[in-house]
């Protein structure tokens, strides 16, 4: 998914000195909606994240969580990428947080707030946020430092086959990125594996 | 930026989700009027459609069984389910004291709203016949008679029913009590199991079609070229078997089996919320027929006599999309009337060991016979060496199974053998 995320954000990513072999023409732009979109889902995936990690009900956390993953697919529908946009939401939503959710329910389904969420780990917990934080900071003004997004509409769009932006993801997936592509589904098959070898007694 | 400017360029970013010819030139107020209109038809269409549904199923089931079924309220109990509703809305809203309230609250909304929302991408009118592709003119703008058309359109269907498995799974856990809980979670796992094989039979669909939004589906089945012939009737009879399952409608609906679990994951729930469950299971019953039709059936596609005015542009194609439709809502309504429950373990063993390796066999198939095409190799050849492969591959799967399930049995009667001998001390 990081990948797609990747490549989502890397076939939107217009301006500076990157190629922009997608977004020709100029004129007719979408940035102050952008903006505006960004900037309340910004702020609701903030206060969820914070959520997830301090709500003492472990399928509330659940539930954050899904705002959060939630925004991060409106982002991708602001950029304009929708297949990735769609693709968070039935990963994120509709399976790895339903399994969540599920593994909650066929465990405990604890009711009501339970204390032993909480542990007295926090100033290490703080210091490997800030550590990551710091981390993708870095990575992320080092490679776009002055690049700015200009929202301009994916031409082509009106035409009647225009399936365009989702052809060019399959076609980067299953040309330019492929071997990075099948080793990650070996990834998933070796934790698919995993799973049953710890599970199974016999 | 003012606020005008600000309006002005909402245009392009809802060209950008829309993929609707109405959004892709300048929005003025005819096209947010168009779109309002769209809105609030598909909304009181489908609203009606359901009252009617309910109904509809009531009274054939009652023929079905002999009996004459709802016939007090209005013309031949037209207005039952209306009347249903007036009575479940003063009704008391029980709420349990151990419930999570906000949850319990929030649960029926995500099992609604989602069956509202798939029906915004169904092509519900519109002349497919020749070159027009589904374009109607509305005040002199060009639209699809549909609400949207995203490039992503029928992964929506599928993003959409992953998130009603959060109504079902939340209003069971949020109940806090026992026979919900269970309702959910085994409802839960077998919306997660079908999805697959609901997922990997519309692949098929989509390799034919070559692309994702309903109205190019549509328009890829036009001229009688529809789907179900056109992927081999095979992936459209397991679309319908794990669509049925992930309705949670008879011969699946284990998830309300009344001997085992009161009413399952709804048991808690009165009033008014209860009715939104009701609701939302009619409608989704409505919309799986109307996606049906939409991925194997050519959508409103249908013989329209030539002509081009607005008979031929709304009427007749609503008739054909509403008599498929209405098909496939008979259908499942001669499920629930005919068909025994499942056993659980049946549930799981047919979604995962016969639909899942069938539907994923099927796709291998047809995407070999795509290249077939392509590489001009004999496509019956191609069809045959695939076939013997994934029969290679499906007996040696099977062989393992066997060989493992036999070492399972020796072990379990080992294990067994052992306790006995422990429990008589050591004699025979």
């Amino acid at each position: 998914m990081n990948l797609l995320a990747a490549l989502g954000a890397g076939l939107q990513a217009t301006g500076g000195d990157g190629p922009t072999p997608i977004m020709a023409q100029p004129e007719i732009t979408f940035s102050a909606p952008a903006q505006v979109i960004f900037a309340v889902t910004a702020v609701v995936m903030i206060y969820g994240a914070f959520r997830v990690v301090t709500t003492k009900n472990v399928v509330h956390a659940a539930l954050w969580l899904m705002i959060v993953l939630g925004g991060v697919g409106i982002n991708y529908v602001v950029l304009q990428a929708e297949f990735v946009a769609v693709t968070q939401f039935l990963v994120y939503l509709g399976a790895i947080l339903v399994l969540f959710l599920f593994g909650i329910m066929l465990t405990r389904a604890s009711m009501g707030v339970s204390e032993e969420l909480d542990n007295n780990l926090k100033p290490v917990g703080a210091v490997a946020g800030l550590g990551l934080l710091a981390i993708i900071a870095y990575a992320l003004i080092e490679t776009f430092g002055n690049d700015k997004l200009t929202f301009q509409a994916y031409q082509g769009v009106a035409g009647p086959n225009s399936n365009g932006r989702t052809q060019a993801v399959a076609d980067t997936l299953f040309s330019q990125y492929l071997i990075p592509f099948e080793v990650l589904s070996v990834l998933l098959l070796v934790a698919l594996i995993g799973a049953i070898v710890l599970a199974r007694k016999d | 930026m003012s606020v005008a400017r600000l309006v002005d360029s909402v245009g392009p970013l809802a060209a950008a989700v829309g993929g609707d010819p109405l959004l892709s030139g300048e929005v003025d107020l005819t096209v947010v009027l168009i779109v309002l209109l769209k809105v609030l038809v598909i909304f009181v269409g489908i609203l009606v459609g359901v009252i009617l549904m309910v109904w509809f199923e009531r009274k054939l089931i009652s023929d079905m069984q002999n009996r004459i079924g709802p016939n007090r309220a209005g013309p031949f109990g037209l207005l039952q389910t209306v009347a249903d509703g007036m009575k479940l809305i003063f009704k008391e809203d029980l709420i349990p004291e151990k419930s999570d309230r906000f949850v319990f609250a929030l649960a029926p909304f995500l099992s609604l709203v989602p069956a509202f929302l798939t029906f915004a991408i169904v092509p519900l009118a519109g002349n497919f016949n020749d070159d027009l592709g589904g374009t109607v003119e509305i005040l002199g703008h060009k639209t699809f008679m549909q609400l949207a058309d995203p490039q992503v359109g029928i992964l929506w269907f599928l993003v959409m029913s992953s998130i009603a498995i959060y109504g079902v799974m939340l209003a069971g856990w949020a109940s806090g009590s026992k026979y919900p809980l269970l309702g959910s979670v085994r409802a839960t796992a077998q919306m997660i199991s079908y999805e697959a094989a609901l997922g990997l039979s519309l692949a098929t669909v989509l390799l034919l079609s070559g692309t994702l939004s309903t109205n190019g589906i549509v328009r890829a089945q036009s001229g009688w070229e529809w789907n179900i012939w056109m992927t081999g009737i095979v992936p459209f009879v397991i679309f319908v078997i794990a669509a049925t399952a992930e309705l949670n409608r008879p011969p699946f609906d284990l998830v309300e089996a009344e001997q085992e679990l009161v009413g399952g994951f709804q048991t808690e729930y009165s009033s008014f919320r209860f009715a939104m469950f009701y609701l939302a299971e009619f409608l989704n019953t409505v919309t799986m027929s109307a996606i049906i039709v939409t991925l194997f059936f050519g959508g409103p596609a249908g013989p329209t006599f030539g002509l081009t005015n607005w008979v031929g542009v709304y009427v007749l194609p609503f008739v054909w999309f509403f008599a498929k439709m209405f098909v496939f809502l008979c259908m499942f309504v001669a499920f629930r009337a005919t068909l025994p429950r499942f056993r659980y373990d049946q549930v799981m063993d047919l979604g995962w060991k016969v639909l899942i390796p069938l539907a994923l066999a099927w796709f291998l198939v047809l995407a070999g016979v795509r290249v077939a095409a392509d590489q001009g190799w004999n496509a019956l050849a191609v069809i045959g060496a695939g076939c013997a492969g994934i029969m290679a591959g499906g007996g040696l799967l099977l062989l393992a199974l066997k060989s493992s399930q036999a070492k399972r049995l020796a072990a379990d009667s080992a294990a067994a053998e052992r306790s006995a001998l422990k429990q008589t001390g050591g004699v025979r």
